[in-house]
């Protein structure tokens, strides 16, 4: 009894500053946040109460709210999406076995994600910049006429999504170390009973990896989510709004036009759709583990 | 087709060898030339960062390929024009203090998660797990609110003193690893009058140095580049990090670009060389995030 006493103590001790952390950095902001949605607030003078008015004005009465949502969800579903694709490709490529120099590929695969957020926009700024950057001076020499990428509105999401691909190497190295994790046993007796490369990926690695996708999925939208550094840099939201992600848009609210309380309410919704997806994505694997 | 006689279709495994080991070579083929075309394409538009930066500004607009003539006086008149040395000095600031936050606090509070067993832990360890999942834009109104109250604003205090509260992501890291450490360390210790502090300092701490060193790494990465938190809680021109002056810069109309790009390629540097002088940490850190029981 005395033992277990001592033990609660020294563990409330050595998990302290988490604990204020968790009340002073987490808990009460998100309370906070929840009050300042339910006011009209502008950061000089004092919140005024005005009940569910942020709420109703977003959900009924703000276009670009809904623009920011729909960006924001293409991001998800299209870039997403992708983004996986490509990544367990390029790892399925890397754990090939007759494989040499893995490492040294991998390495090139990673280099992009050492770029500092900024430098990366910048540079990507001129990799898409439509009449002399590296890719339309490229399609050029097989006779094709690039698109304006950040600057047309069918193509600065695109022009996002690659961005997001190259700089996906962490996820890459993710896939790659599941891959390695599968038993080779699996593999060996699949061939035995005749399995081809394509059967053997979509009954054994790809089952198998699934706890690795789920964990790069769920980051992966929450990074969507909070991807704001680069649109903010580049196109501000433009063209045509075209780029405005929730993100983006909340920030405005809050620090551009002082709209702190129906930024808060932004937050709030941005945080339920966000719990909504997680919830989702649990159940949906799960019932996928059944089928087998 | 049925005709063939019984001899014959013995023969038929060896021509199937032969073509087994004819398509393996295709398939290797095809995987090295899959490879070497992504990693250029991975590849490129790192080297146009490098040589935009030793461009001259027409240059850049008209040649995509590698300058003509190396312009390696753009470092020099940036580092001069720009006010480099300060941000330097600022983000070097806000960097290292933010390591030493994230190495005290996550390794106390981690053994506290893994090497204590008490009522409630695992609980507090699911509160944990859900924090890290919470996106900064849900917290980030309120924090800055806080931060003026406490007359943070205008100070680094808002950058760096959250460090030393604990992290999610390298609590859950640095538990994994202490999960890992034999109980009979400890237990010999505690036979030996050894207070948990001690077993924390002289045990564990010692035995955990790859993660310590990823937990620095991350933190590292995390703060030389971040831009949000500096955007928002710093409004002083003199305490800019690297991120933000540049960003401020290139937001001016027509900025000297070869010289951005120059800034660009030093800030990204440092993270290179750690980079390579310390990649197995990086890899394995990456690596362990994804894989958890």
């Amino acid at each position: 009894m005395i033992a277990k006493r001592r033990n609660l103590l020294n563990a409330v001790l050595f998990i302290s500053p988490w604990i204020i952390g968790l009340v002073v950095f987490t808990a009460y902001p998100l309370l906070s946040s929840l009050y300042y949605s339910f006011t009209d607030y502008n950061a000089i003078s004092d919140p005024t109460f005005v009940g569910l008015d942020n709420y109703k004005q977003l959900l009924f009465d703000d276009n670009i709210f809904y623009k920011g949502l729909s960006n924001t969800l293409y991001m998800i579903f299209v870039g997403l999406s992708l983004q996986t694709v490509a990544t367990i490709f390029i790892a399925t490529l890397l754990n090939n076995r007759s494989i040499k120099g893995m490492s040294f590929f991998r390495v090139i695969f990673f280099l992009p994600t050492l770029v500092p957020l900024v430098i990366l926009s910048i540079l990507w700024i001129w990799i898409l910049q439509p009449d002399t950057g590296i890719v339309n001076s490229f399609l050029g020499f097989f006779g094709l006429e690039g698109p304006g990428w950040f600057s047309s509105p069918t193509w600065s999401k695109p022009s996002f999504i690659l961005m997001a691909i190259w700089g996906s190497g962490g996820m890459i190295i993710i896939y790659l170390a599941g891959l390695q994790g599968i038993s080779d046993s699996l593999y060996e007796a699949a061939e035995i009973d005749g399995a081809n490369s394509i059967q053997k990926f979509f009954r054994i690695t790809l089952p198998m990896l699934k706890p690795v996708i789920l964990y790069n999925v769920i980051t992966g939208i929450i990074a969507m989510f909070q991807s704001f550094a680069e649109a903010f840099i580049i196109t501000n939201g433009g063209p045509d709004g075209s780029t405005t992600f929730y993100s983006l848009y909340l920030y405005q609210n809050a620090f551009q036009y002082s709209k702190m309380g129906y930024a808060s309410a932004m937050a709030w919704i941005l945080l339920i759709i966000s719990l909504v997806i997680m919830f989702l994505l649990f159940k949906l694997t799960k019932r996928w583990g059944y089928d087998g | 087709m049925d005709h063939i006689p019984l001899s014959h279709k013995k023969q038929i495994p060896a021509y199937s060898k032969f073509n087994n080991k004819r398509r393996k070579y295709i398939k290797t083929t095809l995987v090295y030339f899959l490879l070497i075309l992504f990693s250029l394409m991975f590849i490129i538009p790192f080297l146009w960062l490098v040589f935009g930066s030793l461009k001259t500004s027409s240059e850049l607009f008209s040649n995509p390929g590698i300058p003509k003539s190396f312009q390696w006086e753009n470092y020099v008149t940036a580092f001069s024009e720009f006010p480099f040395f300060l941000y330097l000095k600022n983000t070097l600031f806000i960097t290292i203090v933010n390591i030493i936050g994230a190495v005290l606090s996550n390794t106390l509070i981690a053994y506290g998660f893994a090497r204590i067993e008490w009522k409630g832990r695992n609980t507090a360890f699911v509160i944990v797990m859900i924090t890290m999942l919470l996106p900064f834009q849900v917290t980030m109104i309120p924090l800055f609110m806080l931060f003026q109250k406490f007359g943070w604003i205008g100070t680094f205090l808002p950058l760096t003193a959250p460090a030393f509260f604990g992290n999610p992501f390298f609590i859950f890291l640095l538990r994994q690893f202490f999960l890992g450490i034999p109980k009979e360390l400890s237990e010999a210790a505690k036979l030996d009058g050894a207070s948990e502090f001690r077993i924390y300092w002289n045990v564990i701490l010692p035995l955990s140095k790859p993660i310590i060193t990823t937990v620095i790494i991350f933190s590292f990465l995390h703060t030389w580049g971040d831009f949000i938190g500096p955007l928002v809680f710093l409004n002083d021109n003199s305490l800019y990090t690297l991120s933000l002056g540049i960003q401020q810069i290139m937001s001016v109309n027509d900025p000297r670009w070869p010289l951005l790009l120059a800034v660009g390629v030093s800030m990204t540097l440092p993270v290179l060389i750690i980079f390579f002088v310390m990649q197995k940490y990086f890899i394995q850190g990456i690596a362990q995030s994804g894989i958890k029981e």
